[in-house]
């Protein structure tokens, strides 16, 4: 067992991990921060992706004591302060870009990760960017949507309205 | 996962005083390595991450080198090679997703040697070098079958050296599910030869395809190799393609690796 | 313009709010104190005899608290099966035993063995690595065909064989459709497979079982689309445990698509052994260990024949399929291939002679039960892909020889035992050819050509029988449930709303859109209304999720609930107003009395209805809370037609599908928002179907596809944007919200325009390739190119 130290969404936590035990073991479990889920155990599924130290990564797929000492966001920090959705969020709830709510947490902060690198993606750089993110809900049409208004561009020229 | 200990040294020598216990393994960015542990196919005593060896990242060029710390990420090659190595920064922006990007490093690859990870391809193509902490390993000396390679226990990939190609291109047909590579091409033009390394369909993992290298050395285009066959003998079967599929494809992937190079 | 929070708006769900936040409460969210965990030893063996199974060293390890066997379940029933399909000679089905944990034999790759509960889960995992266990290894049967031969090896050994039942449907048309086949002017054959598919709900399956040894409640929290289904049948049939002692929550479920109905062992065992241990035991499941414990869906091998008059018109159907079982029954397998398929088999189409045949076999593989369309799916499939063989065969436009053959009066009795209430398929075809832009196709398809590209368009029409389901006729079927709904609407003093249903929302948006129903039949704002759901403890007994039934039945027991509501409500303001209750109108959330300027609004009626001061009590109750059950008096039927357009690279087979259509008529619409997400998503599940997904055995029963690794998951760069169009709509006659339901269209409609619109692609290059088995991956088409 190691004391572990991270700033999860601005807040310094500590808690006790082992070598095993992973990031989103430690968020879930030991923080009790539950909207990191894990879908898959092959690194496939990206709904256990946060960001460490500004960049997304697979929260199934890192050891807790990698992020002894890092910079972690995860969903349960991304509303504004006064609570309300982020840019995104909202997006993904105007455009109906999530139905059983299991992948959307990775989906939205693989979603903040791509418009921090790219602010204006393309449709095809969108649906790229979510290799690493499945959905079996909601066929990615309008997460592909959600994603690209919160972009603020314009969307009405994507189909289905 | 079985139980391990853990740590994480700061320099290349710590690392290696590290691995020199009985039952420890290294750890790069762990994107194929923690997937394993899952399924307890693999039971170290300790695993030492070089994630936090500084020495050992980063991306610069020596004259006509192109010099990647071992555990220097797919996305920062994507990035740091875009200019001056077109085709390794498409590959390295090719690999897993995002998110498998920012954690998966170059060194940690090559160790696994997986038959489906596109950067062999790219060594075998440029004839990198593999710089350990105790040699360089050319690389053809340096993949030796699946998963298996010449590193030694306790012996770290510090960097790889590529020497920089004219021109070059890596085209990957991705398998439908892992999306590794069913079979990718890695074509590298230098002044007097061409190296054309293949991923993904090798029974004994990543090789050369000889007959095209010699064909385009005289001949850079896509022509030059609209005639070539390589065969199904040594590929793999599976159920996402029969040997004689990945044969073809092969050959569909290297003219188009050259006419992308071109 | 419909009212905003009213049916007809696209309300934004209030349940996202949650989701986006981290919010939500998933089965695996909740962990009771002093939880212990399970971890499931499963068989390596796809078939083999169950020597012994030593646990000793394993109870002696670190954390360990109990080690169970099937021996612990001697004596406990086994997990029931919920419908007896009757075979075509008058006999039941072959019906095995299937013990929570294995006894005597494995009978499949994922057969649990043993449980290990521990204090972690991981000491558990190690404690499972030491229990010794000693198997024989038994021939494996996986073929279906193979199964039925004589001398195959048995999957049970008390069976006569590995054929469940053989089903023949309508048997009294067997040997007329057999007569209009032999003297058809045209017969066209097709045989193909529907390929095996694991839903793969990105939530895995967990279990929660908890008990309280001062009261003897047992709870359970599970991944469900039932809880009361699951109730009834763990309670009932497993562990003998009233209902009254039983409650089974299903929190927030993330996605089912219908793999999360079923009972499984799993559940079970948590219950049991929280009583065994007097502590909670968890059980989370990973997608490795769900890929060989969901059950899985489809897997068909059919044989398909068309018959036509000399001028297209179709004469008989004949279909025999193979449909594979798995290993043991699951919850509601048998109806799958029989009640939800054959019944189908009419199609959009007035042929009016069917015979449907089918083999319900044994095999040493994960039992198959119904996924997202069940039955439906496989019947369009086969349906819709001959007629496009026929259409080539004898040169005639597909798109003309549908319409030819389309129902156009109802009601329409078919000769498959149903009868569709409305529909228009000439006009979903219109639309479709409208908004899939199909006079824009000739120059798109040249300009593939130009990049030396095969482009190819697939059309075909659906239709599905949903709101399921009448439970007089279900039960002269072979089902062992009603299949009613139910909705308990409790007015609260203030005039606000809770609407305790038994439907169960796992992505569906009944939070949002139940309440849009309530709102607007009483005429107050949809935040006065809210929804509870998924927990057997606070809800009305009610059978859940699945089948497309959410609304049409689920909804229409809330509909009665309220009129109920509405009829007393009217009674207090007659009172309040001192006026005749035949006076008395609703509107806006006011009632009025006709003709004057009296009014009460509705939060005045509803305190009134609980501070009953001013009221009628020797006439009505106090309080406002009203059940109602609803059992549908008919399916209700869904239609549509559907167009994909893909491009082949010649060079590598690969398929590439660039655009989707959709014209649907699923009767009137409460929120057209969540219907079209409903769409979206079927679509993707049968483009996934069509073009990328499939599960594979080997010859020994080992599972080839058993991670993301090798089961391909459609991912957003596989997909097109979607068009989608809703707006044909001849509403349902025999519920009263007019719905017909829209959670299965897209998965049952989308496989055949995929293979027909690669079919076209590669004929109109000059390929003789009339069919290809799904899914079509690269090799598949490079190899029927090149074949």
């Amino acid at each position: 067992m190691a004391t572990v130290t991270m700033t999860v969404n601005g807040k310094s936590r500590t808690g006790e991990a082992e070598g095993r035990t992973l990031l989103v073991s430690f968020l879930r479990e030991e923080l009790g921060l539950t909207g990191t889920h894990v879908g898959c155990d092959t690194s496939q599924c990206g709904a256990c992706v946060v960001h460490v130290n500004g960049e997304a990564v697979k929260a199934c797929t890192m050891f807790a004591q990698e992020a002894d000492g890092a910079e972690v966001s995860t969903i349960e920090g991304q509303a504004n302060a006064d609570g309300s959705l982020n840019t995104i969020q909202q997006a993904f709830q105007d455009h109906h870009g999530l139905q059983c709510g299991f992948c959307t947490p990775g989906m939205v902060m693989s979603a903040a990760a791509l418009l921090k690198d790219n602010p204006k993606p393309t449709e095809q750089e969108v649906r790229n960017y979510l290799q690493g993110n499945i959905c079996r809900c909601t066929g990615y049409h309008n997460i592909v949507k959600a994603i690209m208004a919160a972009s603020g561009q314009d969307v009405s020229a994507i189909a289905a309205e | 996962m079985y139980s391990f200990d853990f740590e994480k040294p700061s320099t290349i020598d710590e690392a290696v005083a590290a691995l020199s216990s009985e039952g420890a393994q290294a750890l790069g960015g762990g994107q194929t390595l923690i997937p394993t542990l899952k399924q307890r196919l693999n039971a170290p005593e300790k695993l030492v991450s070089l994630t936090g060896i500084a020495e050992m990242k980063g991306v610069s060029s020596d004259g006509g080198t192109m010099k990647i710390g071992g555990g220097t990420t797919h996305g920062t090659v994507a990035k740091e090679a875009k200019g001056s190595f077109a085709g390794l920064a498409k590959l390295a922006s090719l690999i897993g997703d995002p998110a498998v990007r920012n954690r998966g490093t170059i060194g940690g690859s090559l160790a696994n040697n997986d038959p489906a990870a596109c950067y062999p391809s790219a060594c075998m193509a440029t004839g990198a070098t593999i710089r350990t902490n105790t040699r360089e390993i050319a690389a053809g000396d340096f993949f030796d079958g699946l998963f298996t390679t010449a590193l030694e226990e306790g012996e770290i990939i510090v960097g790889v050296d590529f020497p920089v190609p004219q021109a070059s291109d890596y085209q990957k047909f991705e398998q439908p599910a892992s999306r590794f590579p069913l079979v990718g091409v890695f074509v590298a033009k230098y002044g007097d030869r061409v190296g054309v390394g293949v991923t993904g369909a090798g029974e004994d993992g990543v090789f050369r395809w000889a007959e095209a290298e010699e064909a385009l050395a005289g001949n850079f285009s896509p022509d030059a190799v609209a005639g070539l066959s390589h065969s199904a003998d040594g590929l793999i079967s599976d159920l996402h393609g029969t040997a004689e599929y990945r044969a073809h494809l092969i050959g569909v992937l290297t003219k188009r690796a050259v006419a992308a190079a071109s | 313009m419909p009212k905003d929070g009213g049916i007809g708006a696209s309300t934004k769900r209030r349940e996202d709010v949650r989701f986006l936040t981290g919010k939500g409460k998933y089965t695996d969210d909740i962990n009771i104190n002093n939880q212990t965990y399970v971890y499931f030893l499963r068989s390596d063996v796809a078939h083999g005899t169950l020597n012994n199974v030593d646990t000793s060293a394993a109870e002696g390890m670190p954390g360990v608290i109990r080690v169970f066997t099937g021996k612990d379940f001697e004596g406990i029933g086994g997990l029931p099966c919920g419908w007896q399909v009757t075979d075509r000679h008058g006999e039941p089905m072959q019906e095995p035993p299937h013990p929570v944990l294995a006894q005597g034999k494995v009978r499949h790759v994922g057969d649990p063995i043993a449980a290990v509960v521990a204090e972690s889960l991981e000491q558990a995992r190690d404690a499972a690595e030491a229990i010794d266990v000693d198997i024989t290894d038994l021939p494996a049967v996986i073929d279906m065909k193979a199964a039925v031969q004589d001398g195959a090896p048995k999957v049970h050994d008390d069976l006569t064989s590995n054929l469940c039942y053989d089903w023949g449907f309508v048997e009294d048309n067997r040997q007329a459709v057999d007569d209009a086949i032999k003297s058809a002017h045209h017969v066209t054959t097709l045989e193909l497979k529907n390929n095996r598919l694991v839903a793969n709900p990105m939530e895995p399956r967990v279990a929660v079982g908890d008990f309280n040894d001062a009261t003897g409640d047992h709870t359970l929290y599970t991944t469900s689309q039932n809880p009361h289904v699951i109730r009834l049948l763990m309670g009932a049939f497993v562990l003998g445990i009233p209902e009254h002692k039983l409650r089974v929550v299903a929190p927030d479920v993330g996605g089912g698509f219908g793999t999360k109905i079923f009972h499984y062992a799993e559940e079970a065992f948590c219950t049991f052994a929280a009583k065994e241990i007097r502590r909670p035991v968890k059980w989370t499941c990973s997608r490795s260990e769900a890929f060989i414990s969901d059950a899985h869906g489809r897997d068909h091998v059919t044989k398909i024949e068309l018959a036509m008059d000399a001028e297209g018109n179709f004469t008989a159907l004949r279909t025999e399929t193979y449909a594979n079982m798995g290993a043991y029954l699951s919850t509601f397998a048998p109806s799958v291939p029989t009640w939800l398929h054959g019944t189908l088999m009419a199609g959009n189409y007035k042929t009016p002679l069917i015979y449907v045949n089918v083999k319900a076999v044994f095999t040493n593989t994960v039992p198959v039960d119904a996924y997202r369309g069940a039955g439906r799916p496989e019947a369009t499939f086969q349906l819709e892909r001959v007629i496009d063989k026929a259409a080539r065969e004898i040169g005639m436009d597909p798109i003309e020889l549908r319409r030819k053959n389309f129902i156009t009066e109802f009601p329409y009795a078919t000769p498959v035992a149903v009868e569709y209430d409305t529909g228009n398929y000439n006009a979903t075809m219109d639309k479709l050819i409208e908004v899939a832009d199909f006079a824009g196709f000739e120059a798109r398809a040249a300009e593939s050509k130009a990049r030396g590209k095969l482009r190819g368009l697939g059309v075909n029409c659906y239709i599905e029988a949903c709101g399921i389901a009448p439970s007089n006729l279900v039960g002269q079927l072979g089902a062992r449930a009603g299949l009613y709904e139910s909705a308990t609407v409790r007015v609260n003093a203030t005039g606000s709303i809770s609407v305790m249903t038994g439907s169960h929302s796992h992505g569906q948006g009944h939070e949002t859109a139940f309440p849009q129903v309530v709102a607007d039949m009483i005429g107050i704002d949809a935040s006065q209304v809210e929804i509870v759901h998924g927990d057997t403890a606070n809800t009305p007994m009610g059978m859940g999720t699945y089948g497309s039934r959410s609304l049409a039945v689920g909804g229409s027991a809330m509909v009665r609930a309220t009129e109920k509501i509405i009829a007393k409500a009217k009674k207090i303001a007659a009172h309040l107003m001192e006026a005749s209750e035949g006076d008395i109108e609703l509107k806006d959330g006011a009632f009025t009395v006709a003709g004057t300027d009296k009014s009460v609004a509705w939060g005045d009626v509803t305190l009134a209805a609980y501070v009953p001061h001013n009221y009628p009590l020797e006439e009505i109750e106090p309080g406002l809370e009203e059940t109602a059950f609803y059992d549908p008096s008919n399916f209700t039927y869904p239609s549509g037609a559907y167009s994909c357009e893909v491009e082949v690279d010649p060079d590598t087979g690969k398929v590439e599908v660039l655009a989707f259509a959709a014209a649907d008529d699923f009767g009137n619409v409460v929120n057209p928002m969540i219907v079209e997400g409903q769409v979206h998503g079927g679509i993707a599940q049968g483009i996934g179907q069509a073009m990328l997904e499939n599960c594979a055995y080997d010859d020994d029963g080992q599972l080839l596809s058993g991670s993301y690794m090798d089961y391909a998951m459609p991912r957003a760069a596989d997909l097109p944007n979607f068009v989608v169009d809703h707006s044909c709509q001849t509403p349902c006659t025999h519920n009263p919200l007019g719905v017909k339901g829209c959670g299965e269209a897209g998965a049952i409609g989308s496989p055949p325009a995929l293979v027909n619109a690669v079919c076209d692609a590669l004929q109109r290059a000059g390929k003789d390739v009339k069919h290809i088995d799904m899914p079509l991956s690269p090799s598949r088409v490079w190899a029927a190119m090149n074949g």
